[in-house]
């Protein structure tokens, strides 16, 4: 951001401020609740929500069997919401995969604001058709006989994937679970690495390359 | 509509490609934009089915021609002039006030507003309603409706007039096409509904793969199931 400001102002953030300043005139939005807004996403809200969430599940089965059957309701039992949940889960043989074909949708709420490759045209188009591919240019390599489930979110739920755990994790703390799940696992692009030490059991297991 | 946005099966975009450590925001217009949007939402000037609506009615052309948050504010300034409550020129005024390194917009300052907006982050989300009851149950077949309304819906072009098997019931939502003119907010049935790769893309389709997807009640209708 800063690095801009010796270059002269574009005309798009032109334009936007232009916008707000309308709207502040007309007495519909006060600055500092644009502010607030955008502070929230910038620094509270993110990946590391849901994979309080994940780590949860991993650790507690009865909170996993909540989370599955009504992912709104269990995520507000670590004090997260704002967004109606459906929570879908990788199994060995399955593998969920989320997308939204028709604009963008993401449980941003939960997870923060999608990255750009998640609202491109090339994953919209293609991840309903042709996951497998998408997933190969992600670094994610399936078993052929793996069913690939592809959620595209067309209605108000947003969909979270529930990784698999990685093997070689048993000693780890719910904290230090959390610290392995990453925003990709939870949209279904990437798979959950183990701790660096336990690299060499996941490739044997074919769980795919970086 | 069968619009531009409506993207899922199409050839041609190319690989993804993945920014690494990409900013929540490219740029501060960008974070400006999304916290108006929510400003406007927050306070009844346009809902969610009119605001996707807004976008998939730009011109196909400069829709892949223009970034997300491009989109976003052309969605804002089409929607606030549509409804009356600023005007293109007014715009253009203020761009160019405001270039001139004046801003006439007096302070204004709005706790409720702010507190409205940031409980939007953690409330339950109220498109979930009371409806009728469903009539589908999980394992029915159904086909989905082959049409191509004018305007906004949410069931996808790919799935258009295709066999598919209820995976699961959502309860009732409020139901896009209509609350996106003006049509009213009634709730209906929603479901998660599987259909095979196949049945969506014919030979060319990837094995395993099944595709579900949120439908409304309104887009299907009860299929035998030998499919």
């Amino acid at each position: 951001m800063s690095h801009h400001h010796r270059e002269p102002e574009s005309i798009l953030s032109l334009r936007v401020r232009a916008l707000e300043s309308l709207l502040v005139e007309k007495r519909l939005v006060a600055s500092e609740a644009v502010d607030r807004i955008v502070s929230a996403y910038e620094e509270d809200i993110g990946p590391h929500n849901g994979a309080k969430v994940v780590a949860r599940a991993w650790v507690d089965p009865a909170y996993k069997q909540r989370l599955l059957a009504d992912g709104t309701e269990a995520i507000e039992e670590l004090g997260f919401g704002g967004v109606d949940l459906r929570v879908v889960e990788n199994t060995p043989g399955v593998h969920n995969l989320v997308v939204c074909t028709l604009c963008s949708c993401y449980p941003h709420a939960l997870i923060g604001l999608p990255p750009t490759w998640y609202k491109s045209f090339e994953y919209r188009s293609r991840a309903v058709r042709e996951p497998r591919v998408v997933l190969r240019e992600f670094g994610v390599e399936l078993p052929e006989n793996t069913e690939i489930r592809i959620w595209d979110s067309s209605a108000e739920l947003r969909y979270l994937v529930l990784p698999e755990r990685p093997a070689g994790t048993e000693q780890l703390s719910e904290t230090e679970l959390a610290d392995l799940v990453t925003r990709d696992s939870m949209i279904g692009v990437a798979v959950v690495r183990p701790p660096r030490a336990e690299v060499g059991a996941a490739s044997r297991r074919g769980a795919g390359a970086e | 509509m069968n619009g531009i946005h409506d993207m899922g099966g199409m050839h041609g975009f190319g690989p993804v490609e993945p920014e690494p450590n990409e900013p929540v925001f490219h740029s501060r217009w960008e974070s400006r934009v999304l916290g108006l949007t929510r400003a406007c939402g927050v306070q009844g000037i346009f809902n969610i089915d009119e605001s996707r609506h807004a976008i998939e009615r730009m011109a196909p052309g400069d829709y892949l021609a223009s970034s997300y948050y491009e989109r976003w504010l052309d969605r804002n300034v089409r929607l606030l002039v549509e409804k009356g409550v600023i005007t293109r020129e007014e715009l253009e005024r203020r761009m160019a006030d405001l270039a001139a390194g004046r801003d006439p917009a007096p302070a204004h300052t709005d706790p409720d507003l702010q507190a409205r907006m940031v409980r939007t982050l953690t409330e339950r989300p109220h498109f979930r309603q009371p409806g009728p009851p469903p009539r589908f149950n999980a394992g029915d077949h159904i086909v989905t409706r082959h049409d191509a309304p004018v305007g906004h819906t949410r069931l996808p072009r790919y799935a258009r007039g295709k066999h598919g098997v209820i995976a699961r019931s959502h309860g009732s939502y409020i139901f896009p096409d209509t609350n996106a003119h003006d049509g009213g907010h009634q709730a209906h049935p929603l479901y998660s509904v599987r259909f095979h790769a196949a049945e969506l893309w014919g030979a060319s389709a990837e094995s395993w793969a099944p595709v579900h997807i949120d439908l409304w009640e309104r887009y299907l209708e009860a299929a035998p199931p030998e499919r």
